[in-house]
Order: C-alpha cells, then sequence, then structure tokens
C-alpha cells in the first residue's frame, strides 16, 4: 500500500524537466496570442445566448501548467449568471470554485494559469465582451466598473499603509478621471453610510487596524460598489467573520443587490449562507459541474451524490441526528484525474452505467441539471 | 451552578469552575507600567459532568479559548478555582502539574500550525508517551500503532511528515495525540472549523466515537452553533469574557432566553430557502473587553435594554433544569 501510493505521486527530476519544457511552449504560444499589439475588436466581442444574462459561462477550462502535470482546475464549466440574480457556487476546497470566478475577472496567475478553451460571455450592458479573449486594456475598463469583487480575508485584502478614505477615493479616480477631488470625497462617504458606517467621516480617516473583521468586510463591499458594478463576485465574503456578524453582511449584500439592480456571484463552502442568498446554486466537484438549479430544487430535491452526501455531512440546528453521515474517500489527484465519473471511488449509489465514460448532463427539470448516470432515465441528456 | 456560596464538590463532576477570571495588562505610558486589563475572562463558574460534552459558544474575542487554556494551566489564572477531580488544581506545583497533564490534554483549531515539520507522525504521537512513562519500552511501538488505528491512521503513516497529509488527517494525528496520554478531559479548542464540511463530519464522528469508547469528557469550543448543538449535552454561552446562559443543549436551544444568545440563534442561516424567520441582527461590533460597559455588558447592542441594565451587572438566575441566564429580564419582581 505505501509503495503503491508513492510510485503514483512520485515523479523524477528528469521527468519533471521535460513537464516543465512542454509547458514552456503551450504557455508561450498562449502569451504571444495574448500580447499582441492590436487584438481585433471581432476576436473578444460576441453575442449572448440569452440577453437576460449578465454572464455566460460556455466549456470554460482553466489549467494549470505545473511541472508536475498540468491540472485541471476548472474543466468544462458552464452556467449562467441572470441579470439582477443571485448565484451561490458551492463546493469543497479546491474544486474550482475560485478559479471560475478569477477565470471571469482574467485574475489566474499567468503565465502558468491558462483559460485554454471555451467563452465567458460578460454582458456589460451595450456591447457584450468574452473575457477569455479580451485584451488587458478592455479588461482594465471592465473590473471595477462592471465587475468586481469582495475577497475572503477582510484582514488581507486593505492596503495596510493607507487611509480607509484613499483607498476608496483611489478606486473612484481610477475610474472617473472627470471628477474632482471633492465629488469624490463626498462618494466615498456615500459608499461609507451605504455600508452602514456609523462614524463615516471618522473612519474615512482611520486605517485599517483601526477596525474590526467586520468593518473592514464592509469596506471592501464600499470598495467594490465603488462604480456601481453590474457583477459582484463575493469570494467567502462571510468565512472569516462570526455568525452576528455573517449575519450583518448578508443582510447588507442583500440590500445592496437591490439597490443598485447588480447580480451577485456567490462563492461559499456553507450551505447554509447560500440557501438563505442564492436564487440559483452552482454545485461544483472536482473542477466540474455536477449540479445546477433553482436553490428550491438543490436543496429540497438534490440528485447528485455528493450534493446528497455534502447536505446530511453538515449538523443542522434542530435536527437530531445519531451519526452524521461523512462522505468516505478524498477527492481525487488533480493531476491524473481518472476517466470515468470523478465521484464514482467515493459515491454510494453506484449503477453499472457508471464504469463508462464521464457522465454528460442530464435535464431533470428545465432548470435543474444534474452530471450523473442515476438521473439518465427521465432527463433529456445534453451533449457537452 | 454560580451560587455565591463556597462550592461543594460533587463526585459525578470532573470539572468545577468558579469564580475564573483572566486578566492580562495593558502596558504602556512613560514607565511602562500598567494601566489597564484586558478582562478576557470575567468570572466564569461551570461544572461538567464525567462522560459528557459542554460546548462553548461566542464570538471571536469573547474569551472562550483562554477559557479552555486557563482551565488547562496552559495560562495562569487572575482569581477563582478550578476543580478537576476535586482537587484544586491552581495550587499544584511543577511536578504535580507535569502528572496532571496526561489528564488534561487540548486540541488545537489550526492543524496546519500545531503539528511540528521536521517530527516524523509516529514521534508527534509517541513522544509524550515515552516522556511520561506510561507504557513500557517493549510496548512502546504497539501502543502508538493501536492509539493510531482508533484514530483512523494507518501504521505506514508513522514515518511520514505532516506535510504529506491533508487538512482531515492532519486533525486526526493531532486528536490521536491529544489521546495518546490516555487523558480523561480533553478541550477540543474549535477542532472543525479549518476543515471542509465533509471532513468536518468525519472529524465530529471520530471525536463522538473516542469519547463511548474511552469515556471522555469534552469542553468543546466552537463559533459554529450547529456544531456545537450537535456534539454537546450542555451549552454555555460567552459574551465579552462572561457567561451569559447556560444550561442543556436541548433547553438552550428550544428556548435561549438571553437576548445576545437569541440573537446569535437567529443568525444561524439555514440550508433551506423555504425557512423563514424573525431575524435579530445586532447592531455594531462587540465592545473591547480592555474597557467594558458598565451593568450589563450586552446592554449597548441589546434591543430590549432598560435602565437598570446600565447601571447593575445582572446576577445568575437558574430558570429550572440546570438552565442558568443573567439577565435583568428574568429579575424576580
Amino acid at each position: 500500500m505505501s509503495l503503491k501510493k508513492k510510485s503514483a505521486n512520485y515523479i523524477s527530476a528528469k521527468e519533471s524537466r521535460e513537464i516543465s519544457k512542454k509547458n514552456r511552449k503551450i504557455t508561450k504560444e498562449l502569451e504571444k496570442k495574448r500580447n499582441r499589439k492590436h487584438i481585433p475588436e471581432e476576436e473578444y466581442i460576441t453575442k449572448m445566448k440569452n440577453p437576460e444574462n449578465c454572464v455566460e459561462f460556455d466549456n470554460v477550462h482553466t489549467y494549470f501548467f505545473t511541472d508536475i502535470g498540468t491540472v485541471k482546475s476548472v474543466d468544462g464549466v458552464s452556467f449562467d449568471v441572470p441579470q439582477g440574480k443571485t448565484v451561490g457556487i458551492v463546493g469543497e476546497s479546491g474544486c474550482g470554485k475560485s478559479v471560475t470566478s478569477l477565470s471571469l475577472m482574467q485574475l489566474v496567475q499567468r503565465p502558468a494559469g491558462q483559460t485554454v478553451e471555451g467563452e465567458i460571455r460578460f454582458n456589460s450592458g451595450d456591447k457584450v465582451v468574452n473575457v477569455v479573449n479580451a485584451p488587458a486594456s478592455v479588461m482594465q475598463k471592465l473590473r471595477g466598473n462592471y465587475m468586481s469583487m469582495i475577497f475572503q480575508e477582510p484582514m488581507t485584502s486593505l492596503n495596510p499603509v493607507f487611509r480607509i478614505g484613499e483607498q476608496i477615493d483611489e478606486v473612484i479616480e481610477l475610474h472617473n478621471p472627470e471628477k474632482s477631488k471633492e465629488e469624490v470625497k463626498a462618494r466615498t462617504i456615500e459608499l461609507l453610510e451605504m455600508v452602514g458606517i456609523a462614524n463615516k467621516e471618522g473612519v474615512y480617516q482611520m486605517y485599517p487596524h483601526e477596525l474590526s473583521g467586520g468593518m473592514r468586510q464592509r469596506i471592501c463591499i464600499a470598495m467594490a460598489l465603488a462604480c456601481d458594478p453590474k457583477l459582484i463576485i463575493a469570494d467567502e465574503p462571510t468565512t472569516a467573520l462570526d455568525v452576528t456578524i455573517q449575519a450583518q453582511i448578508l443582510d447588507l449584500l442583500r440590500n445592496l443587490k437591490d439597490k443598485i439592480n447588480s447580480s451577485i456571484m456567490l462563492i461559499t463552502h456553507d450551505l447554509g449562507v447560500v440557501a438563505e442568498m442564492a436564487d440559483y446554486v452552482v454545485v461544483m466537484y472536482a473542477g466540474r459541474v455536477i449540479e445546477k438549479g433553482t436553490a428550491r430544487e438543490i436543496f429540497k430535491d438534490p440528485r447528485h451524490p455528493y450534493t446528497i452526501g455534502l447536505m446530511n455531512s453538515k449538523p443542522v440546528v434542530g435536527k437530531k441526528v445519531d451519526k452524521l453521515y461523512s462522505i468516505p474517500g478524498s477527492v481525487p489527484n488533480p493531476v491524473n484525474m481518472p476517466d470515468y465519473c470523478y465521484f464514482k471511488d467515493r459515491c454510494n449509489m453506484c449503477v453499472d452505467a457508471c464504469d463508462g465514460a464521464y457522465p454528460c448532463e442530464y435535464h431533470v427539470s428545465p432548470t435543474h441539471v444534474v452530471s450523473c448516470y442515476r438521473c439518465a432515465e427521465g432527463g433529456t441528456a445534453n451533449e457537452q | 451552578m454560580s451560587n455565591n456560596d463556597k462550592l461543594v464538590h460533587d463526585p459525578d463532576n470532573i470539572l468545577e469552575v468558579s469564580h475564573l477570571k483572566k486578566y492580562f495588562p495593558i502596558k504602556g505610558g512613560f514607565f511602562g507600567g500598567v494601566t489597564g486589563n484586558v478582562k478576557a475572562v470575567d468570572d466564569v463558574s461551570f461544572s461538567i459532568k464525567r462522560g459528557t460534552t459542554m460546548g462553548l459558544v461566542g464570538e471571536s474575542g469573547c474569551g472562550k479559548s483562554t477559557t479552555g487554556r486557563t482551565i488547562l494551566r496552559l495560562i495562569d489564572k487572575t482569581d477563582g478555582t478550578v476543580l478537576f477531580n476535586g482537587e484544586d488544581i491552581g495550587t499544584y506545583d511543577k511536578k504535580k502539574l507535569r502528572k496532571l497533564r496526561t489528564k488534561m490534554q487540548i486540541i488545537f483549531q489550526d492543524p496546519y500550525s500545531s503539528l511540528s515539520p521536521r517530527l516524523p507522525i509516529g514521534e508527534i504521537i509517541g513522544e509524550a508517551v515515552r516522556e511520561h512513562g506510561l507504557v513500557s519500552k517493549e510496548e512502546y511501538d504497539d501502543y502508538v500503532t493501536k492509539v493510531m488505528k482508533d484514530c483512523g491512521l494507518q501504521e505506514y503513516h508513522k514515518d511520514r511528515y505532516p506535510h504529506e497529509f491533508s487538512g482531515g488527517q492532519r486533525q486526526r494525528i493531532c486528536i490521536a495525540r491529544a489521546l495518546a496520554l490516555n487523558p480523561e478531559f480533553v478541550v477540543c479548542d474549535e477542532p472543525v472549523s479549518a476543515l471542509d464540511v465533509s471532513i468536518q463530519a468525519q472529524i465530529i464522528n471520530l471525536l463522538r466515537e473516542l469519547q463511548e469508547k474511552r469515556n471522555l469528557t469534552y469542553l468543546f469550543i466552537s463559533h459554529d452553533l450547529s456544531v456545537v448543538e450537535h456534539i454537546s449535552d450542555t451549552v454555555g454561552v460567552m459574551y465579552l469574557g462572561g457567561l451569559v446562559e447556560t444550561g442543556k443543549t436541548e433547553d438552550i436551544f428550544a428556548k435561549p432566553l438571553h437576548p445576545y444568545t437569541q440573537a446569535l440563534f437567529s443568525a444561524i442561516p439555514m440550508p433551506d430557502p423555504d425557512y423563514k424567520k424573525e431575524r435579530i441582527i445586532l447592531k455594531g461590533d462587540i465592545p473591547s473587553p480592555a474597557n467594558p460597559p458598565a451593568g450589563c455588558k450586552f446592554h449597548t447592542r441589546c434591543e430590549k435594554c432598560m435602565e437598570i441594565c446600565k447601571k447593575e451587572d445582572p446576577k445568575a438566575r437558574d430558570m429550572g433544569n440546570g438552565h442558568v441566564v443573567k439577565c435583568h429580564l428574568y429579575d424576580e419582581k
């Protein structure tokens, strides 16, 4: 057992060198294509499939070319974020939920990380941009103005040597160079008030270390909202916070969403938070979407064994169980993914068909899509 | 429970804490004198019955972890008594304390930083066993293997190093290290908050299994209320260094009495999109423990604050069935 396990992970220096040489070749080509001086507009301006959507992820593949092999962090992810709705993305750590959102912002660490295939269409109102092919200059206009991100760690995502006011001012100045200093400050104060900070003039002058975790997260939210974005990506916005502060922040996000009519992409591993906030839920496992649908469909009628297992493994207040269900085994090695269903080895509901290729998406209802052979009958297949 | 009269030892109780206080001095000023105290733990009293689990919940910074560590004498207390098996461990000298260490253990929150990266797993788990001479040299290897198996680790893991393990496995190592000394009482300081949901379930199940097998007593510190409800027999709710409510888990979760407990419970997100409830959203942040508000410490954020709350610190009141609450709302009129 011990030897076998070692040989699966073991890689010799020679092999590693060969892999990195190959990787360099691939990434160099991709970078060359990306760094061209004048990228014609037709390469990145597209049309939405459904103009009601804010973002459409269409078969996105984001790979990391590492020295031990290619890690397929996001491997064929497709889902939509409708305008004015909240989409929750759930999954364990390492399942690719953060990389999905970083791909949308084009913030994946290059050159090792590359979105190699697929389209991410972002509806900015008058134009539809395919983020995957968009040049940096276009992305700069999109980020902050049309989409912005709230990060997990409010403790580390603020600069400790600048005052709060300066940090928010900077965002507004950068995106609205025509505004005067007074206008910018007025807007910052307005934002601080919007996120529920009572002592707004005082906080404007403070440094991040003078604020508590909940207050800092409010500042991060204020910064993200500075230019009224159409899409807010919240990457585990409340994981580092206490329940009472979490309730405050979630309440704030919900109210703000209605106020500026934007969409939220909420990334979290807390099923409770998702149930409370999201209209649609996407469940990810090992870089793929295994189930998606409306929040009610996912929580009332989960179909994929992983989703069912995840629901059962969380203790719920008011529901007494003797023993919590725990999903056996662990996530497969991201470098050598199996060619059958990724969840098969941990699944307790396997059927004969599971030995075959990775299951395609089956529609259980018009909005509820599951990647599992158990849903093959009754549902209609949707070839990827 | 927290009567002012002298504590009488009940043989059922493994641990009795009364009026425990821990102040951290703030040094400052020109001569570096003490200018104030951070009252991390301020007059906490409770007891735990043998073989049961007490959950300690509260926001970060309310003194949960400090309470756990002060009980173990990892930090020296400022005032109060801790009776372990009826003996005041505050008076123990070094030699006696060293013996006591095998009886009380702790599992830390972060399995990534609480294991030495330079020691193989077998040594991490077995070091204390050897130091305390719990088993003879011949039995040592078998003993470590047995403890590891109990905690869901394999024998061949012995020669590996912590970096080769995932978060869940590392937490198993931490549990094995604590249990190798065959303790009676274990402080679990947020043992599952750094882990994923599915791994969390494994660790919680393991802790409960071991409790049944070895008749362990846990003090389970956590801010995740659903986990605490699942694992605990009794619950203590802490706010700003003091216990505001204690009682049986069923009682507290079915009928929280203190306004803070009510707000805390209403903030739990439920994994059910149809679930609608009255949500009490607390305003503002927890006040600084260096300068706690006068009277009831919660009055600055309390919805039901009365005049008396701003002046007088409420007394603990037993509302029946061991459900103790500290709030002026329940004062006898």
